[in-house]
């Protein structure tokens, strides 16, 4: 992700945010540090200086140097100028549009490796989800096996995905052929995917396109053809997020030869500083609509630039972090359990049940990022997933009776328990007695205000959830208003020590 | 390894493309200039966009800097050779043909991250092996892809070797197993093992190919005997990341720098050699299985410094 970047902008804006005064020197070397890191991002070079410009007039016009809270104002322009940069706050909807009569038609196109077949399912996977039916088709015949890929692919949304909606294939694989021949079939494939996607009534038809070369002439001039022919309403540009400064030179190609209106920046899970993606946008003017995160089908996110430049600057992005949740948990179930927990009845399988929600919004350490001032405390805390497999592998582990009320569960069944689940009798009766802890924590909640109930999740800290996983004692930073102010105490503390310094 | 001698002149081919797409390469912006500060400047901004890295970069250009401010430095042609010689210093004459086993079977466990190319670069050393006279066995540890094994059998059927393939789905190191003993009883000369793109950031995958590394040696004596780790050419800086975190999985032996034919200059095998010393053998210029060769230090500066 955007990590390294956030280390070095947050890193050079939070010594300015220490100084009490500023000078316009004070802001200069700010700016150079800020100047390095997006170059060691891979944004293109270009790209950056004009950023750095830019940012450093508006500092200077805007008088930074005389304002009482320079520093907190410096990371102001920032953001603001990153969120340009990104895609603006107020892009067209996200998501994909619904024309009628259908089917809408996306088309892929980008470099070989760009991860353009996993994509197309990740899409068809998304647009299930949200109930309206797909057809992949294959329009890649250069690459060995695609044909066969995109297949397998389909099948595994179809079967494999949440949601009710149809999934299609399709595709004619006796029409591959080598590279650089069969040049121009793959628009007449697209064309017979069409009309069978009509006579299917399919909602949206995703056409998958061999990688290439943006300056082999010959497979670009296919691609334009196809728009030509099949009129599509989105044109994807799927960019490797770890591209480095080529980024600019291929995006620009393809938007030259395409109407390129969206970008999809793909291996987003990887540790790379992901200039690429601020570049590419900045050259084609296509927003980044989505990103790929992970290697499962389901692991596409929509693209928001005010939400990641937050995340870039360290201010969590509490939004997407709710939304995650709710795609996961109906409201029906979120009212029954809180009642349960008014009550103090929340038994183990309540907790295995949110356990399970939890991880199924994707990993730990990820979901955790997301939570203001978390992601720079956790950022060299490894956090193991493991962890929560034995707590799962406990909570399997206890008869149902134990589940409901764990009290009962004396040192012979605690012994069962560790043996039946690998763990030490001692990890046993931590869980239990943290778990009581919660539940006697929740019951007072429900008594409580907002505000107590901010304060007594905070005092739950260490002890609580937190000590069950350990080395995420970052939970108790959980905070109801998410800014760079409310950084965790500890990570607080060590600021202040810097400064003193 | 005879038949890997690089040409410059296919090396330049690859990249002419480079300096159409690029208005211009290093050699067309320094020579006949006088050097000044803002040809500096230039030169910093063209390295930075060639995928040098920061680090390098700076250090290249300290050099330029200093010189020039001593005035051993006044011509840009001055500064080109300068950088020329820079550049190829970076890879000293080393031994960077492949590892072979001289008593037995010679395992090339190929491998890195998602969509780099692993599967045709296989192709293109299988073809060159294969023209050189030895006999080559294929394993298609990738059971995770959809499609990944099939496509490694397609370019089998078109190269004729045979492949050695598991359940989709199934446990890598168990394919790697069979092929290893398969190898052996066929004896074949090498066996060229494929494996699934990971991301370098996923510790289970990480560990997923130490395993088959273990597999791989206690089977055969010395095995893996070369790790190549391919490097997509258009990436950047996390390809630094990649080499170091392979090399502590799998005992990276040799790069494999893949698409060099499009419009990146590959800068970041500079960046690389700045901070790890795993020499780069092999280039990859094209689709067809002939477009691979030997990395020569002196025709890929020249490449990337363009004429």
């Amino acid at each position: 992700m955007f990590e390294r970047v956030t280390e070095g902008l947050s890193g050079a804006l939070r010594r300015l945010s220490g100084q009490g005064k500023i000078t316009e020197a004070n802001v200069r070397e700010a700016m150079d540090e800020v100047r390095t890191s997006l170059l060691e991002a891979d944004v293109h070079y270009e790209v950056v200086e004009s950023f750095c410009r830019r940012v450093l007039e508006d500092a200077l016009g805007r008088e930074v140097t005389k304002s009482l809270k320079p520093g907190q104002e410096m990371i102001g322009i920032v953001h603001e100028r990153l969120v340009e940069l990104l895609g603006g706050p107020e892009e067209a909807p996200a998501g994909i549009m619904r024309v009628s009569p259908g089917p809408t038609v996306v088309m892929m196109c980008g470099l070989q490796g760009s991860g353009k077949t996993t994509t197309c399912g990740k899409l068809g996977a998304y647009l299930k989800k949200r109930g309206r039916s797909v057809m992949l088709a294959a329009c890649d015949l250069q690459r060995p096996a695609a044909v066969e890929q995109l297949e397998t692919v389909a099948r595994q949304v179809s079967e494999e995905m949440p949601g009710g909606a149809q999934v299609h294939f399709y595709g004619e694989p006796e029409r591959c052929a080598e590279y650089g021949k069969a040049v121009g079939v793959a628009v007449q494939v697209a064309q017979r995917a069409l009309a069978r996607a009509r006579e299917l009534g399919v909602d949206t038809l995703i056409l998958d396109t061999a990688g290439r070369l943006h300056i082999d002439d010959a497979l670009m001039g296919e691609l334009h053809q196809m728009q030509r022919v099949l009129q599509p309403h989105h044109i994807f540009l799927v960019v490797d997020a770890m591209t480095g400064q080529d980024a600019v030179n291929s995006a620009k190609a393809f938007h030259a030869r395409l109407t390129v209106d969206g970008v999809i920046l793909t291996k987003f899970d990887s540790d790379t500083r992901g200039g690429a993606a601020i570049s590419v946008k900045e050259v084609t003017g296509a927003p980044i609509r989505f990103i790929g995160v992970g290697e499962k089908l389901g692991a596409l996110e929509e693209f928001h630039a005010d939400r990641m430049a937050g995340r870039i600057l360290g201010m969590g992005d509490v939004v997407s972090l709710v939304e995650k949740a709710q795609e996961e948990v109906s409201e029906e179930e979120a009212r029954k359990l809180e009642e349960k927990m008014a009550r103090g009845e929340m038994g183990m399988d309540d907790f295995l049940k949110q356990l399970r929600t939890l991880r199924r919004m994707g990993p730990l350490k990820q979901l955790m990022g997301m939570l203001p001032g978390v992601g720079q405390a956790l950022k060299d805390v490894h956090i193991e997933d493991d962890q929560l497999n034995r707590v799962e592998a406990m909570i399997q582990s206890m008869t149902p009776d134990e589940r409901a009320r764990p009290t009962i569960i004396n040192a012979s069944r605690r012994r069962r328990v560790a043996r039946g689940s690998g763990t030490r009798d001692q990890d046993v009766s931590q869980l239990v007695k943290q778990f009581n802890a919660i539940n006697k924590l929740t019951k007072s909640m429900a008594q409580m205000g907002a505000a107590g109930k901010v304060r007594a999740v905070k005092e739950l800290g260490g002890a609580g959830l937190g000590g069950m996983m350990p080395g995420v004692e970052g939970l108790p930073a959980f905070r109801t208003k998410g800014s760079t102010k409310s950084a965790p105490i500890r990570q607080r503390a060590k600021q202040r020590k810097k400064r003193r310094r | 390894m005879g038949l890997f001698r690089a040409t410059v002149g296919k090396l330049r081919k690859g990249l002419a493309r480079t300096r159409e797409a690029l208005g211009g390469s290093l050699r067309g912006l320094l020579t006949g200039r006088r050097l000044d500060e803002a040809l500096i400047k230039d030169l910093e901004r063209r390295l930075i966009e060639s995928d040098v890295g920061v680090r390098a970069t700076r250090r290249l250009i300290e050099r330029v800097r200093e010189d020039f401010r001593r005035g051993v430095l006044t011509q840009g042609d001055e500064v080109l050779s300068h950088l020329r010689r820079e550049l190829v210093a970076m890879w000293p004459e080393a031994d960077r043909s492949l590892r072979m086993n001289p008593d037995g079977v010679t395992v090339i466990l190929v491998t890195g991250i998602n969509g780099v190319g692993k599967t045709t670069s296989i192709a293109k050393l299988c073809k060159a092996l294969r023209d050189e006279g030895h006999s080559v066995l294929l394993g298609a540890c990738d059971t995770f892809r959809a499609g990944a094994v099939r496509q490694l059998e397609i370019w089998a059927e078109r190269l004729g070797v045979d492949v050695v393939k598991g359940q989709q789905g199934g446990d890598p190191a168990a394919v790697a197993f069979d092929a290893c003993s398969a190898a052996v009883a066929r004896g074949v000369d090498v066996l060229i093992l494929d494996t699934a793109g990971r991301l370098h950031t996923q510790d289970p995958l990480m560990r997923q190919l130490e395993k088959i590394t273990k597999v791989v040696g206690r089977q055969i004596e010395g095995a893996p005997h070369e790790v190549l780790l391919v490097l997509d050419a258009t990436s950047g800086q996390n390809a630094l990341r990649q080499a170091e975190e392979f090399s502590k999985a799998a005992g990276v032996t040799g790069i494999f720098l893949a698409k060099l034919d499009g419009t990146a200059r590959g800068g970041i095998v500079v960046a690389i050699r700045e901070s790890v010393d795993i020499p780069v053998k092999f280039v990859g210029i094209g689709e067809t299985p002939e477009d691979v060769e030997a990395f020569e230090p002196e025709a890929f500066v020249e490449a990337l410094l363009g004429d």
